[in-house]
């Protein structure tokens, strides 16, 4: 499967009426969990993440396009 | 500064009861003639509610404040009848630009939906709404007091009594319900010693209206940290007569006084502008805000409605269209428990129901300003790679949050509410905002929403008119005769009559039946707020009658 680069967020059993929702839900949950920690707290918690979640996705195809997007314009 | 608008004097009355000192019982008093409370006092009296309003003040909003009416707010504007000088004056747009630093990110286009009446919003001045209103609140028979300031409150079991001031002096008054639209400061809220909690924003924004000399797009543009006011964010938007918004975002440093000075705001303006487009100030202003609200709005027979009850960003223009719904949940509710129709407990579900709306627009519009001003380097770091990857990738652009504009709430954890026992598609659930459709009535083309509304309705769909029996005919009948009363209304495919002089409402274009997933037999009940208070497959009067008494704290 290519990587996903339209709207895909959702909750299971979660009923929204409003399309930015569960978007919404997903970014005041990211920067939540950075709350009060330093910058360098945050570098770390940002690479566990990564890591985690390139872990789930698992295919290397799909990982190899985001990163090459992630970097562009660096 | 140019002035595009000439403000009203409203005449100060000597009141009465000045003259004979007597103390006047009254049925409702509003306090405070904004939106709001225009709104609440026009409520009343098409309820035929004796209702006096007192403000102590003779004119409408001094500077614009509010810009955006969405189409919850219109609608509900259009069921007091103002909606469509609201609407005549106010100023669309469609096409929306957000820039990143020194380019473009993205745009869209918000085409509306077809097939509702309004759109999903109109900008306006305040001032013109507050004027709109007074001379329909007038037209409705409502006692507006011009200056009639309230120095004192106290709460009785069966009565709020107030002491007024007037250039003339003071009388009181006793008030069976005392509804408060007093505003974000709400003196009232202060004299009756009641909460309100919740967060400050460490930021002050800078509201600017410009008269444009030239032509300049209707459209709204949002930078966020361009070269002209770097690390900030700046907003600009079109008003009636010309006039444009525009919001920089300042800081929490920044001093207002100093930022409202014309040899200050004019640089800025032009160097947004980029060029030598003319154009003159017409009205500037500091602002900060806060996200809180009351626990209750309803303290005995005191109502808390607006700002006065809950105060939001101004992101997502959550204010007084919010405010709005207010009203619109309280007004029949009231009328109920003045009628001796429902209980008193009927007013403590407004509470509940518009608070957990308050929830959700302060949810949002905090959203709206986390994203707007990031509070940290990883929060900034976030929205910028958010902004970055906006340009190319549609999921990114989702996120973007520059204001999620007002949209009315789902109640779908109401009391009033009737689960769904039969299954049904689609968005229309219980607690549900009704949708909109366009509908022949009579022959003549009009919309579902300006059938409905103050009262509830039963709406029976049907393929052909002719296959409405005499019985189910008969049975929609008597729903008018119940302890409140329910107007059927038959929505059919095709025109014809129904037995027993039911209205019919032609979907002529399918667009009722499919947004409510109904089928030959499917019934709504329908609040006198339009919102959907039960359905089902078919109709069972029992049902109806048991739903309609759960909608109204009878059961």
């Amino acid at each position: 499967m290519p990587l996903n680069l339209n709207p895909n967020f959702f909750e299971p059993g979660k009923r929204y009426f409003r399309d930015f929702s569960p978007g919404d839900d997903f970014y005041e949950m990211l920067i939540e969990t950075h709350r009060d920690l330093t910058e360098a707290q945050s570098a770390q918690v940002n690479a566990k993440l990564i890591l985690l979640l390139s872990n789930h996705i698992g295919d290397i195809t799909v990982l190899r396009e985001a990163m090459a997007i992630a970097r562009a314009g660096a | 500064m140019l002035q595009t608008y000439q403000y009203p004097k409203f005449e100060y009355v000597k009141p009465a009861e000045l003259a004979d000192a007597t103390t006047r019982r009254v049925p409702v008093v509003v306090v405070g003639a904004g939106p709001v409370g225009l709104a609440a006092a026009i409520e009343c009296r098409l309820k035929d509610i004796p209702v006096l309003l007192l403000d102590d003040d003779d004119t409408v909003s001094v500077g614009s404040r509010g810009v955006c009416y969405a189409k919850r707010a219109l609608e509900i504007l259009d069921r007091i009848g103002c909606g469509d000088r609201v609407c005549g004056k106010g100023v669309s747009w469609n096409v929306g630009r957000t820039f990143f630093r020194d380019r473009e990110v993205y745009s869209f286009n918000l085409v509306p939906e077809p097939d509702h009446k309004r759109p999903g919003m109109v900008n306006l001045q305040q001032y013109y709404l507050e004027e709109y209103e007074v001379t329909r609140a007038r037209q409705a028979g409502v006692d507006l007091r011009w200056r009639n300031k309230v120095v004192s409150v106290s709460r009785h079991e069966d009565h709020v009594a107030l002491k007024v001031e007037t250039p003339d002096g003071f009388y009181t008054l006793e008030a069976d319900w005392l509804i408060v639209a007093d505003g974000a400061r709400s003196p009232i809220r202060h004299m009756l010693g009641l909460d309100i909690e919740g967060r400050i924003f460490m930021d002050r924004f800078l509201i600017a209206d410009v008269v444009m000399k030239a032509d300049f797009p209707a459209e709204r543009w949002f930078w966020f940290d361009p070269p002209f006011h770097p690390g900030q964010s700046v907003l600009l938007h079109k008003q009636a007569d010309n006039v444009w918004r525009i919001d920089f975002q300042l800081g929490w440093q920044a001093d207002p006084e100093e930022e409202k000075k014309p040899e200050k705001v004019i640089p800025r303006i032009k160097a947004m502008l980029g060029d030598d487009r003319e154009f003159e100030l017409e009205w500037v202003s500091v602002y900060t805000f806060q996200c809180r609200r009351m626990g209750r709005f309803r303290h005995g027979r005191v109502l808390f409605v607006g700002d006065a009850a809950h105060q939001v960003s101004p992101f997502g223009a959550r204010g007084a269209n919010s405010g709005y719904q207010d009203t619109d949940n309280l007004g029949w509710k009231l009328a109920l428990v003045m009628a001796g129709q429902a209980p008193e407990a009927l007013l403590d579900t407004y509470s509940d129901e518009r608070a957990q709306a308050a929830d959700e627009n302060i949810l949002n519009s905090t959203r709206s300003t986390d994203f707007i001003t990031p509070k940290s380097p990883v929060s900034l770091a976030f929205r910028n790679a958010v902004l970055a990857l906006a340009q190319d990738h549609p999921f990114a652009r989702k996120l973007v949050n520059s204001g999620r504009l007002s949209v009315p709430a789902f109640l779908t954890g109401s009391v009033l509410n009737t689960p769904d026992a039969d299954p049904f598609a689609g968005d229309m659930v219980p607690g549900a905002p009704m949708d909109d459709a366009p509908v022949i009535d009579n022959g003549a083309d009009g919309w579902l929403l300006d059938k409905v509304g103050n009262a509830f309705h039963a709406l029976y769909f049907a393929e052909d008119p002719a296959a409405v029996d005499q019985a189910i005919a008969a049975a929609l009948g008597d729903l008018a005769l119940g302890p409140v009363a329910v107007k059927p209304m038959v929505v059919s495919s095709r025109p014809g009559p129904v037995a027993g002089g039911i209205p019919v409402l032609v979907d002529s274009k399918g667009v009722a039946a499919k947004r409510y997933d109904a089928r030959p037999g499917t019934v709504y009940l329908v609040r006198p707020d339009q919102h959907v208070a039960a359905r089902w497959r078919g109709l069972d009067p029992a049902k109806v009658k048991a739903a309609v008494a759960r909608a109204t704290c009878n059961a």
